[in-house]
């Protein structure tokens, strides 16, 4: 690997910080009565509602359906993924000071399964929400669940929810392309390096 | 009968055609002088706008009326001097005291002038002033959430009709005595005469409220003047800033049949006030403090958005025989009413009742005519500057009983002609009639929005009339009032919209509705509440017995009252249901109302806290509910109150759900 490519490698990593400053997903509900929309954004530790009151006035709509109320404090997940995206940025930084193309592969196939993982977890929970409901619910449509769509758009009773990826995700999905650009460039420069023994040098320079 | 067959078999499809163009006919006379575009000039598609906010006056009900412009849609009531039982403004115990007077509770009131606040001469949208006429008050009203936040009352005065009209950068407000009463030279109390000494002792006041940043007023002056009927004003503008003008009719100081006696006069006078001497003058602490008790009410936004009242004793009042420069009397045809000030600040305008001229002084000549002293005379000390040395023209023909104008900002004034039924456009400059437009019936007050203002919006006019009679649906004896929109965007005016006010609005202010807008809240912030009795949630409402007071602290959110079932309260006790309303969204009121209350229900809006007293006299489970459809289940959102007897040994106990 050579000195941009570690570059791009630090770049990819680093760019991961923007995942603790922007939401990863949003949740958007319209209805007649909400002619200005009612959502959520869903960051790397919280769940927010996109105007101050909107997550305290989703729970209020749900509770007439016997959905239990969307807290963010009891999403376990909530505390665990800020650590997954610290380790993330911090192994990508020691990866790309150390120039090993190897493990940015490694890395790219840990962030892709952590990222797989995240979408799972997140349709379990769309589905608990969505099916659990409480008995005694004031509003009981035979045969209705209110499971939010995990991508793209679902008539709710009144409510239309549309379910889509924030900046957060994108930033990721970058950085995953960025690292991957890393890797495959690095095929071609580590095989010159190879063959050539040109660049060995200068690695050890910049490693020292 | 074969004859009549006949006679129908023939004529009647004639007669048919000829009735039917007859009726067409009758119909085109009623649309007199409306134009055949006026429906898509007034039209606002479903879920649009309109361009301006309307504040008509409420005349005897008391209120303000809020219109949409171009169209006329009233779009909401503000209550102001009057007690509302629709929200509960002037019964809950939070609202109750904004209609406090010296004379103690006051449930109604008469108000006459909306005024917008105004920046460098530009209405700014942030308060719309308003004054009651018969126990006299100014009230503002705050644009931020369309309520009544303050009112103070005017001492010394009787019927305050020339109010309540503000200066170019809303630093005073002003207010005058429509009737003058007998009041000592000492200390300028009521005084237990003889009617007919009128002469002798009756005196009218001037005064002007200043109005702090934040909107606070407190009376700064008031200045003493001769015993007539003050009726309108208006305040200088560039030029003439620092001046403000007053009509006064009765110079004859009639006391009785006023019609007749008070109508002698070739002329009145229009006082010119230099206010900005005499708010100089009140600085140096000239003039006297005299005893002057006047209640002032306002919202304390510290303390939860309650109503205090307190009560001032003192005001300062200055007399014009003692500190020069300070009132001038302009003559003027004839028991003028309305005194208007062009947007150029440079002329004033009144409207001579019974006068068949406008007259149209030159505030530049006026200037040169004090400086020069050429008064024809003094009336209690006050100098009365020469009519011929003051004023700018006349304008001949302007229709029968003029009685206010407004200004276009493109050189023209527009004039009311109460008794000939119509809106006169005349040429500022060259006080030529350019145009004239009837209108039905019998107009009072005009409106441009912004009209007088520095930059009027010189797009329509709105015609406040007097008369009603046939232009809408008939409702009995008693109607709305008639306001008509006309389109004065063009040489010619063109009428394009009836539409029904409220009460009887005298005047009427309006504005770009962006400038209003900007400032709107949609809801209370609920930690943001400061009201000692708030309960911000579930996890707090109680009830609490203190002696035979029972404190209900209640919330509301869709659908329930936390608690809803209370039992323990007694015959003879007095319950106050303190209600927060929990809900952070838009549009979420929850009402209140429990059976048999004396009072009118709450009208609670997200994040409030609003307080219903009740005094239960029977034993037995009484109900409560919400009274606005707030939900599917709404009809759900209800509770009870069991009540024992005096002597009963049933304790305090609550809840909902349990």
């Amino acid at each position: 690997m050579n000195k941009q490519q570690r570059t791009w490698m630090g770049i990819a990593s680093l760019l991961l910080i923007l995942v603790y400053f922007f939401p990863i997903w949003s949740i958007n509900m319209e209805a007649p009565q909400y002619p200005e929309g009612i959502g959520m954004n869903i960051t790397v530790n919280d769940i927010q509602g996109k105007e101050f009151h909107d997550l305290a006035n989703i729970n209020g709509l749900n509770h007439y359906i016997g959905m239990k109320p969307i807290t963010p404090e009891s999403i376990p997940e909530l505390k665990i993924m800020p650590i997954i995206f610290g380790l993330l940025i911090v192994s990508g930084i020691v990866i790309a000071i150390w120039g090993s193309r190897k493990w940015i592969l490694v890395w790219l196939g840990v962030f892709v399964l952590f990222a797989i993982a995240g979408l799972v977890d997140f349709y379990l929970w769309g589905y608990d929400y969505g099916h659990n409901l409480n008995p005694n619910a004031p509003i009981k449509v035979p045969g209705m669940t209110y499971q939010p769509p995990l991508l793209g758009s679902k008539q709710l009773l009144n409510i239309n929810a549309t379910s889509m990826p924030h900046i957060g995700f994108y930033v990721a999905l970058l950085s995953m392309s960025i690292a991957s650009l890393a890797w495959w460039k690095s095929g071609d420069t580590d095989n010159e390096g190879e063959s050539g023994k040109v660049g060995t040098g200068k690695e050890t320079k910049v490693t020292a | 009968m074969n004859t009549i067959h006949k006679i129908i078999r023939t004529w009647g499809l004639p007669l048919l055609v000829i009735s039917g163009f007859l009726l067409t006919g009758c119909q085109n006379g009623q649309q007199l002088g409306s134009s055949a575009d006026a429906a898509s000039k007034v039209y606002v598609s479903p879920g649009e706008h309109d361009e301006f906010y309307g504040f008509f006056s409420g005349g005897y009900n008391g209120q303000l009326g809020v219109y949409g412009l171009p169209s006329g849609r009233h779009i909401f009531t503000i209550p102001v001097f009057s007690q509302a039982p629709v929200n509960g403004y002037g019964y809950s115990e939070e609202t109750k005291a904004m209609l406090n007077t010296s004379h103690g509770f006051v449930p109604w009131g008469d108000a006459h002038h909306p005024e917008l606040s105004q920046t460098n001469g530009e209405t700014d949208g942030r308060w719309v002033f308003m004054n009651e006429n018969n126990t006299p008050r100014i009230a503002r009203i705050g644009l931020n959430e369309f309520k009544t936040q303050e009112i103070i009352e005017i001492p010394n005065s009787a019927g305050n009709h020339a109010s309540s009209f503000v200066t170019p950068n809303t630093e005073y407000v002003s207010a005058a005595t429509r009737f003058s009463i007998p009041m000592d030279d000492e200390n300028m109390q009521n005084m237990d005469v003889s009617i007919d000494s009128y002469k002798e002792n009756f005196k009218g006041t001037i005064s002007f409220i200043k109005v702090s940043d934040e909107g606070k007023m407190n009376i700064d002056f008031q200045i003493m003047m001769p015993g007539f009927d003050y009726d309108l004003s208006h305040a200088g503008k560039g030029p003439s800033n620092g001046w403000s003008f007053f009509t006064s009719y009765n110079s004859e100081q009639a006391n009785t049949l006023l019609e007749i006696n008070a109508s002698k006069n070739d002329k009145d006078f229009i006082a010119a006030i230099n206010w900005k001497k005499a708010a100089e003058y009140a600085k140096q602490g000239k003039g006297k403090m005299i005893p002057g008790e006047h209640v002032r009410n306002y919202i304390d936004h510290e303390e939860g958005g309650i109503v205090k009242s307190e009560t001032i004793d003192k005001v300062r009042v200055l007399d014009p025989r003692e500190l020069e420069g300070i009132v001038y009397f302009l003559p003027t045809p004839k028991s003028p009413h309305g005194v208007d000030v062009d947007p150029t600040g440079q002329y004033i305008a009144a409207g001579g009742k019974l006068s068949t001229v406008i007259p149209v002084h030159s505030f530049a000549k006026m200037q040169k005519a004090i400086e020069n002293e050429e008064f024809e005379g003094k009336v209690m000390g006050i100098p009365v500057l020469k009519y011929d040395s003051i004023l700018h023209g006349e304008v001949e023909n302007p229709g029968l009983g003029p009685l206010h104008t407004e200004f276009d900002g493109r050189g023209n004034a527009y004039t009311t002609a109460f008794i000939s039924s119509e809106i006169v456009k005349w040429n500022i400059e060259n006080t030529e009639v350019v145009d004239r437009i009837d209108v039905y019936y019998s107009p009072g007050h005009l409106m441009i929005p912004g009209g007088d203002s520095q930059n009027p919006d010189g797009k329509y006019l709105v015609s406040l009339n007097k008369i009603t009679k046939d232009r809408f649906l008939p409702t009995g004896p008693e109607m709305f009032h008639s306001a008509q929109l006309i389109d004065i965007s063009g040489e010619k005016m063109k009428m394009l919209l009836d539409f029904p006010t409220e009460g009887e609005p005298h005047y009427a202010q309006a504005i770009k509705a962006d400038k209003v807008i900007k400032n709107q809240k949609r809801f209370y912030k609920l930690e943001e509440n400061g009201h000692p009795k708030a309960t911000t949630s579930e996890k707090q409402a109680k009830v609490v017995r203190k002696g035979n007071e029972v404190h209900i602290y209640m919330t509301t959110i869709r659908s329930h009252f936390t608690p809803d079932n209370i039992e323990g309260v007694k015959v003879g006790d007095d319950v106050y249901f303190h209600v927060t309303n929990l809900e952070q969204d838009w549009d979420v009121p929850h009402g209140f109302a429990i059976k048999g209350a004396n009072t009118a229900e709450l009208l609670i809006m997200p994040g409030e806290t609003l307080t219903l007293k009740w005094q239960p006299k029977k034993a037995g489970v009484v109900p409560f509910y919400c009274t606005d459809f707030c939900s599917a289940l709404h009809q759900e959102m209800q509770g009870y109150v069991r009540v024992s007897e005096k002597d009963s040994d049933v304790e305090i106990a609550y809840g909902t759900g349990q």
